[in-house]
């Protein structure tokens, strides 16, 4: 039971840490002044998931302080509190709490209780405490003066079961009077700018369809909902009322014409429809301004209310097609997940696709319109995301899953070879059913690798709280904006992407994103644009940063690489050239060296991670206009498409990528340097001629050059031509290490297995490039060497 | 040699053959005994390191402990064995292939009955003994396997950190 109990409290750490998550992504897209219902019920689900697994886990504390969290949100959704960017930040901070208690809880250590509890102070002071609220503050304040809190394991759940009861009463039962006299007074007490209101007149005609009530919708809960947002007038229109007779008690013959005078947004009343836009027709019309509050008294709040009238629809209107965006496009990851793994079936796939598409139209129709999918959509995503589109899988057992797969492979093709020399009349059926075989273990193999892969939303989710962060310390405006996060990659690579993309956004934030005053001299919006942007392109990953800040400027590089000596006054580069000085260990041009960036560390960090995962990075900049990083990576490092060569008994593989191209050797294009140093021309190019059987120092078929191949390949912006017997076939292979059981050899990057079951090395042609330049600074000690072994 | 008295400890240890000379391994560190199989060769490397091999699915490097030890090399046969052996290197386990000329027999010894090597001075290196024991009036030598295969002349042993 206990070793049980382990993994249970495993999985609820790493469920809470997710769920912090949430919450901390759903404060960050809260916007000032407005509230979004929808969003915040999100974050309420979070904190309150977190508070009720606590509980069963008996960690009291936890549960007290989710409870305060809680609380407050509660009076934010029920319009208590105007939102500012100081709740925002309190909430904020009191995420970090949580997960600093929970980080503590799972590692046995003591965290900063002193921390913690002045931060539920802060919460409790926050929370701006009407009397009916009173019952629910005590406890938490009960939990924090001591710390014994009610010790038994149904105490929690007792205490939730009575919290949910007591939110259904909040919602049915207790409609503030004067909403507008509880806003105005709650925000004068919290110092946060008053929202002036002006009200409106909503005209709605709610119609049900006949089956609204068997969907367990009854139009008064509606209605009493929206008696909270305002002054709710209700008519109802009994024309389609049958004779006694024909009356079904199940059915809704009835609708209704609803006057509403509010100075809610229009998004707050059809979320209150939300759950039964696909059971009604309904219709929404605004009155124009029924005289505002103070109109006489006061010109400067009409000025506001006029600017508010004139961003509110817009914003609303941005924000209900973000929501639809980001509902449709979790569907449509769920469901080409599942396409993924489910590859055999074949008529999945087009099936999930259709349902991909058809939140997107029925979205864009009028509700009355919306079929019913939609609201199963709505429901799915809004509940159950993530119980449905994920599973969590110790990544020891998917490699052990690859690894069968593998040599599933390799007996796949050792089979193949033999049918080749076997010889009688069942050939054919041997080779059709190995035909078979071969696609089923691709197939097989990518979905495996498949389960690998994560969206890189994983590490792109970070950043909202990050750039939140550093723009309030740096005092820039910036906002973030981020796309292509169900771009897909390997874990490993995410991981090892993460620090990479967390320093270049930090750059960007530091030194390319100006100060507001500095883009407004320049011309351009106070706000800066940072991009975040992944996409596919052939078998790599792209990753996009963009800010729209000052950019580099040539000039400073180059005065900067001329004061360090890297190159002369008079040298001519070209960008391409000034750019890699950014790379360069110790080279910054940032002014002035801050907590953040500038000391020069970094960049070459930078691209060394991304090098050793074997991608590139390169820069773009524009001065005054901003800047582009583009990082390129392969989408795994499992997985690579190698190409077979021979020098003498022994096989190696080229990376396909790697290779320029393979060439008989014409012997009047061979040049020898000092007699010693080979190179081949090939065009406008000498190339360095790398003999590898001389290198690896084994016995060649022939060491005549234009008896073997010249294979002209590519590492780290140089270029050799290695010169090899012959060039067999080209297939995936599947990437082993060497260092698992041995070390790391210079030049030689892993190893695979091939179809007879040997092994075959994989050259790294940067590390081969390396050797052959060392042998090459001491020609005499590489002379002596290779006699000897000979 | 087999003792019955209880508070003594005994080992079970596998010897082999190399030339004359009978080597004795923990055979809890044993994790298999194959055959001779193609091995592929490792640009410059010592040439005690024959190379790697494919042991299902993993790459497992292979040591000719006939060359480790500077004795004569022997052409690889049908008898010639690989001894697949599981080594500590830190807190890290390795799987490494010893090529032996054959594979002699399994024997009970007590851990006491294990006598130090004598100092040979530094004509033998007996840093990878870890002693002696008579085995039916034979001398059999008790390897240390992890101080063998993780010596710095076998060169396993830098960048393992990494």
């Amino acid at each position: 039971m206990s070793i049980d109990m382990g993994a249970v409290r495993q999985l609820f750490f790493e469920e809470s840490i997710e769920n912090l998550d949430v919450m901390e992504s759903g404060l960050l897209d809260l916007e000032i002044g407005t509230i979004d219902s929808e969003l915040i019920n999100k974050i309420f689900r979070s904190a309150h998931s977190i508070k009720g697994a606590a509980g069963i886990f008996k960690f009291e504390q936890v549960v007290a302080f989710s409870h305060v969290i809680e609380t407050l949100l509660d009076e934010i959704r029920n319009d208590e509190h105007v939102l500012s960017q100081d709740l925002i930040d309190l909430l904020l901070h009191s995420g970090d709490m949580l997960r600093n208690m929970l980080t503590a809880l799972q590692q046995d250590e003591t965290c900063d209780i002193q921390q913690v509890i002045d931060c539920q102070l802060a919460l409790q002071k926050a929370i701006n405490s009407p009397v009916e609220y009173a019952p629910l503050n005590e406890i938490p304040v009960e939990a924090t003066g001591s710390s014994t809190f009610p010790a038994e394991l149904s105490e929690p759940s007792h205490e939730i079961s009575s919290l949910v009861d007591e939110e259904e009463n909040n919602e049915i039962k207790e409609i503030p009077q004067d909403d507008i006299y509880s806003i105005e007074n709650i925000a004068a007490e919290d110092k946060t700018p008053v929202l002036k209101t002006k009200k409106y007149t909503w005209h709605i005609h709610f119609k049900p369809y006949e089956n609204l009530l068997k969907t367990g919708n009854d139009p008064i809960n509606l209605f009493n909902e929206l008696r909270r947002l305002g002054n709710l007038s209700v008519r109802v229109n009994v024309e389609k009322l049958p004779v006694f007779d024909e009356l079904l008690p199940h059915n809704c013959y009835l609708s209704w014409e609803l006057e509403l005078i509010s100075s809610c947004s229009e998004i707050m009343i059809t979320d209150i429809f939300d759950w039964v836009e696909s059971e009604c027709d309904l219709s929404l019309t605004k009155v124009q301004a029924e005289a505002p509050i103070d109109i006489s008294s006061n010109t400067e709040s009409l000025d506001i209310n006029k600017e508010n009238k004139a961003l509110e629809p817009d914003a609303d209107d941005n924000k209900l097609a973000e929501n639809i965006n980001i509902e449709c496009s979790d569907t449509a990851v769920a469901s080409s997940k599942t396409a993924d793994n489910i590859p055999s079936d074949s008529s999945l796939p087009t099936e999930d696709k259709k349902e991909e598409v058809a939140p997107k139209t029925t979205e864009s129709k009028p509700p009355a319109l919306s079929p019913p999918i939609k609201h199963k959509n709505k429901v799915g995503t809004s509940h159950s995301a993530n119980e449905s589109s994920s599973i969590r899988v110790n990544i020891d057992k998917i490699d052990a899953l690859i690894n069968i797969v593998g040599e599933l492979v390799i007996t796949q093709s050792m089979l193949e070879q033999l049918s080749k020399s076997i010889e009688n009349e069942h050939i054919v059926l041997l080779q059709d059913g190995l035909a078979q075989l071969e696609r089923h273990t691709r197939e097989l193999q990518e979905s495996v690798m498949q389960v690998r892969m994560l969206p890189i939303s994983y590490s792109f989710n970070r950043f909202p709280r990050l750039v939140h962060d550093l723009s309030t310390q740096l005092g820039k405006k910036v906002e973030l904006k981020l796309s292509g996060e169900h771009t897909e990659l390997d874990k490993i690579v995410l991981e090892k992407m993460s620090d990479p993309l967390v320093h270049l956004v930090r750059n960007a934030l530091d030194h390319g994103i100006e100060l507001p005053e500095v883009r407004r001299a320049a011309g351009k919006n106070e706000i800066g644009v940072l991009h975040l942007h992944a996409y596919h392109q052939g078998g790599n990953i792209i990753i996009q940063i963009t800010d729209d800040g000052a950019g580099f400027e040539l000039e400073k590089i180059r005065q900067r690489a001329v004061a360090r000596h890297l190159i002369g006054t008079d040298d001519t580069l070209t960008e391409e050239q000034l750019y890699d000085f950014i790379f360069q260990a110790g080279f910054s041009t940032a002014v002035e060296v801050s907590d953040i960036s500038g000391r020069g560390v970094g960049m070459d960090v930078v691209r060394r991670n991304i090098r050793e995962l074997g991608g590139t990075i390169d820069v773009r900049s524009q001065q005054g206009k901003g800047s582009t990083f583009s990082i390129r990576l392969p989408l795994t490092l499992a997985i690579l498409d190698g190409q077979l060569v021979r020098v003498g008994d022994n096989i190696y593989i080229l990376s396909l990528l790697s290779i320029v191209e393979s060439l008989r050797v014409k012997s009047d294009a061979i040049s020898s340097i000092t007699g010693k140093a080979e190179v081949y021309r090939l065009r406008h190019e000498y190339i360095p001629v790398l003999r590898l059987y001389q290198l690896f120092n084994v016995q060649p078929s022939t060491t005549e050059l234009d008896e073997g191949l010249l294979v002209i390949v590519e590492g780290d912006g140089r270029k050799i031509g290695l010169f090899v017997d012959e060039l067999l076939s080209q297939q995936q292979i599947v990437i082993k290490s060497l260092q698992t059981n041995y070390k790391q050899v210079e030049g030689i990057s892993g190893a695979t297995i091939l179809g007879d079951g040997s092994v075959a090395l994989i050259l790294d042609i940067v590390g081969l490039i390396d050797l052959f330049q060392q042998q090459h600074t001491l020609p005499n000690a590489l002379n002596v060497g290779v006699d000897n072994a000979e | 040699m087999q003792s019955d008295t209880n508070n003594k400890t005994t080992n079970k240890y596998l010897t082999f053959v190399l030339a004359t000379e009978e080597y004795a391994v923990d055979i809890l560190r044993v994790q298999e005994i194959k055959g001779w199989t193609k091995v592929t060769q490792i640009p410059n490397t010592p040439d005690y390191i024959c190379g790697v091999v494919n042991l299902r699915g993993t790459i497992v490097p292979i040591i000719d402990l006939r060359l480790r030890f500077n004795l004569s090399r022997m052409e690889y046969g049908t008898t010639t064995v690989i001894v697949v052996v599981k080594v500590l290197s830190g807190h890290k386990e390795r799987v490494m292939g010893i090529v032996v000329d054959a594979v002699s027999d399994v024997y009970d010894v007590e851990e006491e009955a294990i006598k130090p090597a004598p100092e040979f001075g530094s004509v033998i290196s007996t840093e990878f003994i870890r002693g002696l024991i008579t085995v039916d009036e034979k001398m059999v030598i008790v390897l240390d396997i992890d101080g063998l295969l993780n010596s710095a002349e076998l060169a396993i042993v830098d960048r393992l950190v990494e």
